[in-house]
């Protein structure tokens, strides 16, 4: 498998088995990275193809699931029947200080649990009464989402009228998600109605809502972790290390964030985007609306962490860019120390990775500087803009499989022989009974953090205790 | 037992037409349930001598769930014994009217309102908007559909339009058409306009309902013609509809017309104009103004 051709060949091998028309369809997702193009050859952000296995979740998953649910002080509603709110229920490991139930709400459940009655005459009426029962029962909660299932947009409750009334009424935010499931090809529509939520019912009355400590001065070097959802605790390093470099973060949105903090990202002098995907829509209407500049950065594996420190320092003054400088300096050694101590059991390991919108290329460099190659590797959800970002992570000849199906993915398996498949929890069991090691790269597998300096000793000892561990010698694969 | 089903443009008077043949069918011996389908509840008013009865939805919502209610609350006897059940549903502009007829005809079912009958009616609302109007034409529902129509342009797009829902239904659940029943509105050649339309449908005009005050004067006084002038001839027109329908063996799989050819036999009949006339008819405006 060595020669593009090959690659190519192998894509049109798996493809073979599919009708004409799915065929047809899916080629167009399936390519080979190739030297000098400026993005993946694949399309993306396209309807599944029906009969196929997807990993993909709704536009209620990306709104509840992704953007608004990490907003540790507000409750989020799954509005309509239960099941939706219960199999969602604490699914992502948004990690975030406070007392549940008090002050915090992160990994409750609140549901309106539609009956029948609801569907025939509207939910409104529930919508109201629940608003008020949240009140009385969590009076220090900040506010409420109201993200809505799907029923509710089929029977048109008026969702937005409640809203406008409870917030009045309570004098809190309560901002009505028309995330229904059945809007859009994945959650990504789900990330991007959030955001625009935040921009429609949020923003414009930010001053109104937003409480500064006393004494509170806005400074130099203020600004915003934005689209950093805490997966088990990953913000909290990419806070300190930012800290460290001398700027002062005053928001996180929305891990570990609060109600107050999204309003008060408007006082911020740069948005720093983690999860470009899910939240560049609300920091391109911060630049338009606020003339706040936005940032994309990375903090997984060093190499990445003082590229991304570096460009970060570069939009601030000289004592920033000195502080960078010295906090790359400082952890090198322990760097090093990690790379020296995992390398050699890891170099030329191989890994084909599928993520959501943004891990599939961002966690690309971290393999590397412990010497893993990503040979292949594609989204769930990403854009064409992800795809191009994508170009300049992964190296030529690396297969790229958009929206990949369980058929696709195994089939690439067998013949790619991975050492690691580094996927969500769809995939694990699938994979490991053909013998492979895997980690998952949604949750981290119960593991992390892995962001910053902290988070990659954390990921080198995990991808070392995955592929090396003493199991995989006693199962064969079954092509071994 | 025979599941039948009435369906029309709204305000072709589906209820009134529904609840006088099934009062004659019903002094026939027949033995029946009337199941309105129609938020407005107004199916059973003419039976029951009432404005409307309570719906089974209205006190599903004021129980909590349909569970909560038996059936004897919501299943009352009318005029010639014949039973009567509202389904109900939301205010206009709120929920899913829809979804609220598949839950109360659910209801019935499994509390057995269906035994010891000879036919059950449904009378549904208007025209088929969304699956849950669907519901009576459905699998094991409704086999017989009879669609009330006039002579006027708008009633007879909705019958063509229920004769495709029907159609729609016609293989995977066996419903039939039953035919046309012109509720007559003295418009011109009515019954050779109705009749065409019916064999274009593949069907028949099962009856010509002619025009009588005697329905009004019956409907003010709550009560069916058979009950309030069982003498009158409008009695014996109702009487003989019900004939007809306990003894309907032409039931069809109906073939619903195009747009196109709707509009044709419409031009034939002198309801609507053809282009030439309507160019002319332009022009004729054009004229006019240009004089002024």
């Amino acid at each position: 498998m060595a020669t593009l051709e090959d690659k190519k060949a192998l894509i049109q091998e798996v493809l073979d088995a599919y009708p004409e028309k799915a065929a047809k369809l899916r080629s167009k997702h399936l390519d080979v990275k190739e030297e000098g193009a400026s993005d993946c050859g694949v399309k993306s952000n396209k309807k599944s193809v029906p009969g196929v296995m997807t990993t993909r979740g709704c536009a209620y998953a990306g709104a509840k699931g992704v953007v608004w649910g990490p907003v540790k002080d507000m409750i989020h509603l799954s509005h309509g029947p239960v099941g939706c709110g219960y199999y969602s229920w604490s699914g992502r490991r948004n990690y975030y200080i406070g007392t549940t139930g008090v002050d915090t709400f992160g990994t409750m459940q609140f549901t309106s649990d539609f009956q029948e009655r609801d569907i025939v005459f509207g939910g409104d009426k529930k919508l109201d009464k629940l608003i008020d029962e949240l009140e009385i029962l969590f009076p220090l909660s900040q506010g409420t989402t109201i993200e809505s299932e799907c029923p509710v947009g089929l029977i048109g409750d008026d969702i937005e009228a409640v809203a406008r009334k409870k917030a009045k009424e309570y004098g809190k935010p309560v901002v009505p998600v028309r995330c229904e499931g059945f809007r859009g090809v994945s959650q990504s529509l789900g990330h991007h109605i959030a955001n625009d939520t935040v921009r429609d019912w949020v923003l414009p009355k930010a001053d109104e809502y937003r409480k500064l400590p006393e004494g509170y001065e806005p400074g130099p070097y203020d600004v915003n972790i934005i689209g950093d959802y805490n997966i088990g605790g990953d913000a909290w390093p990419s806070r300190l290390l930012l800290e460290e470099i001398g700027l002062r973060v005053i928001c996180q949105f929305s891990g570990d964030g609060t109600f107050n903090e999204v309003v008060m990202t408007p006082l911020a002098k740069l948005n720093l985007i983690h999860c470009y995907r899910s939240m560049n829509y609300i920091c391109r209407f911060m630049e338009e609306k606020y003339g706040i500049g936005w940032l994309e950065y990375n903090f997984f594996g060093p190499t990445q962490i003082a590229k991304s420190l570096r460009k970060i320092a570069a939009q601030f003054d000289e004592t920033i860019q000195a502080k960078a400088e010295e906090v790359i300096a400082k952890y090198q050694p322990r760097m090093d120390a990690i790379v020296e101590k995992y390398r050699p059991r890891l170099e030329g390991k191989k890994v084909m990775m599928m993520v959501g919108g943004l891990r599939p290329r961002h966690v690309v460099p971290a393999f590397k500087d412990l010497g893993m190659d990503v040979i292949g590797t594609g989204y769930e959800f990403g854009h064409g803009d992800d795809y191009k970002r994508t170009a300049e992570y992964v190296d030529d000849g690396t297969i790229i499989y958009d929206d990949v199906s369980g058929y696709e993915f195994e089939e690439f398996a067998k013949q790619l022989k991975p050492d690691l498949i580094a996927s969500g929890i769809k995939e694990k069991y699938v994979f490991q009974k053909m013998a492979l090691p895997f980690r998952q790269m949604h949750s981290w597998d119960y593991s992390g953090p892995y962001h910053g300096y902290d988070g990659f000793e954390v990921f080198a000892r995990d991808m070392d205790l995955a592929i090396n561990n003493p199991t995989w010698s006693l199962i064969k694969a079954p092509w071994a | 037992m025979r599941q039948i089903a009435f369906y029309g443009k709204g305000g072709i008077g589906k209820s009134t037409t529904s609840q006088n043949t099934l009062a004659a069918m019903a002094e026939k011996g027949q033995r029946i349930m009337i199941v309105g389908c129609d938020p407005k509840a107004d199916s059973t008013r003419l039976m029951l001598h009432s404005k409307a009865q309570t719906t089974i939805l209205h006190l599903a919502a004021e129980r909590g769930a349909v569970e909560d209610l038996e059936l004897d609350e919501v299943l009352l006897t009318g005029y010639r014994g014949v039973k009567c059940v509202e389904s109900g549903g939301p205010e206009p502009g709120v929920g899913c009217a829809g979804r609220g007829i598949i839950t109360a005809i659910n209801f019935l079912e499994e509390e057995g309102a269906y035994e010891d009958l000879d036919f059950v009616s449904y009378d549904v609302l208007g025209d088929v908007v969304c699956g849950g109007f669907a519901m009576p034409i459905r699998e094991g529902k409704a086999q017989e559909i009879y669609i009330v129509v006039s002579g006027e342009m708008m009633a007879m797009y909705a019958a063509n339009n229920i004769a495709r829902g029907v159609l729609k239904y016609a293989h995977s659940g066996g419903v039939r058409l039953g035919g046309l029943i012109c509720n007559s509105r003295n418009t011109d050649r009515e019954i050779e306009l109705i009749e065409a339309l019916a064999a274009k449908l593949n069907t028949q005009m099962l009856h010509f309902v002619p025009r009588d005050n005697v329905v009004q004067h019956a409907e003010l006084r709550r009560m069916t013609v058979n009950e309030y002038a069982p003498n009158s001839n409008q009695a014996q027109e109702y009487a003989q509809l019900a004939d007809k329908i306990i003894n309907n063996k032409n039931l069809t799989i109906p073939t619903p017309i195009s747009m196109d050819e709707l509009e044709e036999l419409l031009i034939e009949f002198g309801i609507l104009d053809g282009d030439e006339e309507y160019q002319k008819a332009l022009e004729a405006d054009k004229l006019a103004t240009a004089a002024v």
